[in-house]
């Protein structure tokens, strides 16, 4: 069976969007149980999100945190790879930035720091990757469950380097103090500021500028070089990519390598962009969202920032939602992202089927129409 | 009812048969009629409708329209159960057994009489050994099937069917593993089953087991039945032609192209697996410059292993491969990169799980195995157009239809992505070419191309070494043919010394008298 029976425009695009209708019509008759007019409810959630320029903002703000994990998912998962341990892997890349932040904000200027952050993140998120990597290429350890633990690993280490040796003396929370202005990343307000725009305050950030230009080098990466293509045929037959002359063993610590670091980026954004301080589960989720992020957008940059920002408009909307109703909880709008999350990830393949039935139901018509008024 | 076989009764009719897949049109407006107790042969290329057929007999696919009469009843077949309870069972080409069960077990898999193990065994086994002895069917009910060689396997399946109280058996390309005396023997069960009143629809695409087997043959071609013919009336040549719609030539012209030159040989190659099992049992032989050398045997006989460990993918436990100046042994492994650039192309035994990415384009699959080659490659990115051109030139040289590089390489019919295959590795001009069953499943048409272009190689002093399981096919192209059982080599015989019968013999470790004295023997006799 091949799904060539659909048109590719259908396949991309209308079946996606169909499967987060039917995950939407679920929620509202989860949101009618509970006596919340659904119909309102989704006119707060769109307004909250894209209505006015600081939703927006933030919208775009959590979007950008989507596409650092979005594409570390997908490129691992080119080559045929499962990396769950995105969250470990942003999480010691904030440390990164954090210590780089911590050390020379007093020395050198914004422009002189941001390339140092930036390698700062990509070293120790995929420093963090390179252990799981390792164990899987030379020693079989199935790379799930190893990322799996090391994102229990990353949190604890966190832990204790918060506690015990990043704190502030006389505090009792256990967060770092906070960067000096000059290693903050410029706010999206005061980018637009410089061109002699006005955008209201929020915590968008250059980050997304980044993030977008990540999404341009992953799909270099995959699509139009020699590497990506050892990747992606790798990902789709290991048998033939040893055939084809492929170092797997060496493939699978490069893939994963990028992959951390790309995971280690998000610190760029929520640690250097929006708390400016290094503290405990800032990454609250967003690497495993980024599993859902990648299975959503079809594993392809394009599609990983539309999903990147749906799940940007799901947690600003949601915010806002929980907000304005008293009977709308954070655990209701997990409900609604985890029902996004089911149709579009875990079902993503449900309406394959009936569409394919339907497209060569519309193909005989087609066919029978013309045959008929060739005859007449 | 009468237990001869009586040509006026139709124990399967097929009446207008039509099955569609999307725009594919698998199989239009089939109508086949076989008497009971006869043996119904069913030939045509790959893709001509022969297995969506008979997946639509056995209860998989629901046709679209037509109706299926069984002993002259209609009967609508939703699933195999229910193809099953009429009386008909299958051979699956790919065995259905488990390895670990023993054949008594795995007969009862799926038909217990009831919770309990015990009394369905008992059962099973006064059954079978009725059956056994009506049949000819004699297989060591409590072995496991793991112990026994393909052929006996083979009977377990027939028996299989038969304790479910088939009456009309398919065989799916029954013969593709076997050796051509145990293709013999399969032929006497049929005839023992024939005489029992049985009705066995053979499916293949050897003409020469028709012509040896079948009262009757159906000849298929895109999805339609083109004629029907009573095998005594009707020869090769004309089957042929039926099938391919054209005429063909099935032979091949050699020119006289001997060197002595060596470009690979191997000295002791010895290959342990994983499990420490030996699948190649010192091995010793020589390719020249110029010469087509064939490995024949049974597969599974350890020559997967040879091409794995001489195209470099998996290295030697001991003894070592010569290629040119450079010398491969289990100190000094290679990879299928470095084999590549000694000048060695290879063509793989299975081309969709290494020759080609099924989810890959035409123009991404032509370059497997070169990707990093300058070519196709800038500094840091590809280049698109020249891999397209590229793509689109082999397209033309070889004749690869659809000439679409963009195409996904799943897509093609099996002998167009064998085409390609070809087409890459021929294309980069080996001194050596390592070829692994270059027609399986590949169609009649593209088989003569093949077949021509390997020896238009072999005239140009390029060494072939050929691994295929179709006797016929090393016997055409080879000029020295080499035997292994059990990952060892049984024995070297030159074209000229070498039929079917020898062969046979040799692929079941037995050397032929008239050759242990001549000096082609080797290790065969110590063995």
């Amino acid at each position: 069976m091949n799904d060539s029976k659909i048109p590719a425009w259908a396949n991309m695009i209308v079946l996606p969007l169909l499967n987060i209708l039917f995950a939407f019509a679920f929620a509202a008759i989860i949101f009618i149980a509970v006596d919340v007019n659904p119909i309102e409810a989704a006119k707060v959630m769109i307004n909250g999100s894209l209505g006015y320029q600081e939703g927006i903002g933030y919208t775009l703000y959590y979007a950008t945190n989507f596409i650092f994990t979005g594409l570390a998912v997908a490129v691992a998962f080119s080559a045929g790879l499962f990396n769950i341990g995105g969250e470990g892997q942003a999480y010691i890349g904030g440390l990164g930035v954090g210590l780089a932040c911590l050390g020379l904000d007093h020395v050198l200027p914004f422009w002189a720091i941001l390339p140092i952050t930036m390698f700062a993140s990509l070293l120790f998120g995929a420093a963090w990757a390179f252990i799981p990597a390792y164990l899987q290429a030379y020693r079989g350890s199935h790379i799930v469950i190893t990322t799996i633990m090391f994102n229990f690993i990353a949190s604890s280490l966190m832990v204790y380097l918060m506690v015990n040796v990043l704190k502030l003396d006389g505090q009792m929370a256990p967060v770092s103090r906070i960067f000096e202005s000059n290693a903050v990343m410029p706010m999206f307000h005061e980018i637009a500021g410089w061109f002699g725009l006005s955008f209201s305050q929020s915590p968008m950030n250059l980050s997304f500028i980044i993030a977008l230009f990540c999404c341009v080098l992953v799909w270099i990466l995959l699509w139009r070089t020699r590497w990506g293509y050892a990747i992606r045929a790798m990902g789709a037959s290991p048998s033939a990519a040893e055939y084809g002359g492929i170092n797997h063993k060496r493939l699978i610590i490069i893939v994963m390598l990028i992959s951390g670091a790309l995971s280690g980026m998000l610190s760029l954004n929520e640690v250097q962009g929006y708390s400016q301080q290094l503290k405990l589960d800032f990454v609250a989720g967003y690497g495993f969202t980024g599993i859902a992020v990648c299975l959503i957008g079809r594993n392809h940059p394009v599609g990983i920032i539309l999903a990147s920002v749906l799940f940007g408009i799901l947690y600003q909307g949601g915010a806002e939602l929980s907000f304005d109703f008293p009977n709308i909880d954070r655990e209701m709008i997990q409900v609604v992202q985890g029902l996004v999350v089911l149709f579009s990830g875990a079902l993503s393949f449900m309406l394959v089927k009936p569409a394919e039935r339907l497209f060569v139901y519309l193909d005989e018509k087609k066919q029978s129409r013309i045959t008929s008024a060739a005859e007449t | 009812m009468s237990r001869l076989p009586n040509e006026k009764q139709i124990a399967l009719e097929l009446c207008g048969i039509d099955k569609k897949f999307g725009a594919v049109h698998a199989n239009s407006n089939i109508d086949l009629q076989v008497p009971a107790g006869t043996i119904h042969g069913i030939i045509g290329e790959n893709g001509a409708g022969k297995s969506t057929l008979m997946n639509i007999i056995y209860g998989f696919y629901t046709a679209d329209s037509g109706e299926i009469k069984i002993s002259g009843t209609t009967r609508k077949l939703n699933s195999s159960k229910e193809a099953i309870s009429y009386g008909i069972g299958m051979v699956h080409q790919h065995f259905m057994l488990v390895d670990n069960f023993s054949v008594l077990e795995n007969v009862i898999l799926g038909a217990e009489s009831g919770g309990l193990l015990q009394p369905s065994l008992k059962k099973a086994r006064t059954e079978l050994e009725r059956l056994a002895k009506e049949y000819q069917l004699d297989v060591p009910l409590d072995a496991l099937i793991e112990d026994l060689p393909v052929g006996l396997q083979q009977r377990v399946e027939i028996l299989k069917a038969l304790y479910r109280g088939a009456k009309i058996l398919i065989l799916d390309e029954p013969t593709g593993v076997l050796t051509p005396q145990e293709t013999d023997h399969l032929f006497k069960i049929f005839d023992a089953l024939r005489e029992q009143g049985v009705t066995i629809l053979l499916i293949t695409h050897k003409l020469r087991e028709i012509l040896a087997a079948t009262d009757n043959v159906s000849v298929m071609r895109q999805g339609a039945m083109v004629a029907h013919r009573k095998t005594s009336e009707t020869d090769k040549e004309e089957l042929a032609e039926l099938m391919v719609g054209r005429k063909v030539r099935l032979k091949v012209n050699k020119g006289d192209t001997k060197t002595e030159q060596v470009l690979l040989s191997t000295t002791d190659l010895t290959y342990l697996d994983e499990m420490g099992v030996e699948r190649l049992k010192k091995v010793s032989m020589s390719i020249k410059a110029g010469e087509v050398v064939g490995i024949a045997g049974v597969s599974g006989n350890g020559q997967s292993e040879l091409m794995s460990t001489l195209s470099g993918l998996i290295s030697p436990s001991s003894g070592h491969i010569n290629i040119g100046d450079k010398q491969i042994d289990a100190q000094h492994p290679s990879s299928a990169d470095e084999v590549r650039q000694l000048g060695v192309g290879h063509i793989p035994e299975d081309r969709l799980v290494m020759g080609l990415i099924k989810s890959f384009t035409a123009e991404e699959s032509a370059i497997l195995g070169y990707q990093n080659s300058a070519i196709y490659n800038g500094v840091v990115l590809n280049k698109p157009k020249m891999i397209n051109q590229e793509c689109v030139r082999l397209m033309e040289e070889w004749d690869v239809r659809p000439r679409d590089p963009k195409l996904r390489s799943s897509l093609f019919s099996g002998g167009n992505q064998q085409k390609l295959i070809i087409a890459r590795e021929v294309d980069k001009n080996p001194d050596l070419l390592l070829i692994g069953q270059p027609t399986r499943g590949v169609d009649i048409g593209a088989i003569e191309l093949i077949h021509k272009r390997i020896v238009e190689l072999r005239d140009k002093g390029k060494g072939i070494l050929l691994v295929s399981v179709e006797l016929d096919e090393i016997l055409a192209l080879s000029d020295r043919i080499i035997v292994m059982f059990d990952g060892k080599v049984v024995g070297e015989v030159s074209a000229e010394q070498a039929n079917e019968k020898v062969l046979g013999m040799m692929m079941a470790n037995i050397m032929p008298d008239h050759l242990k004295s001549s000096t082609q023997v080797n290790q065969g006799e110590q063995l």
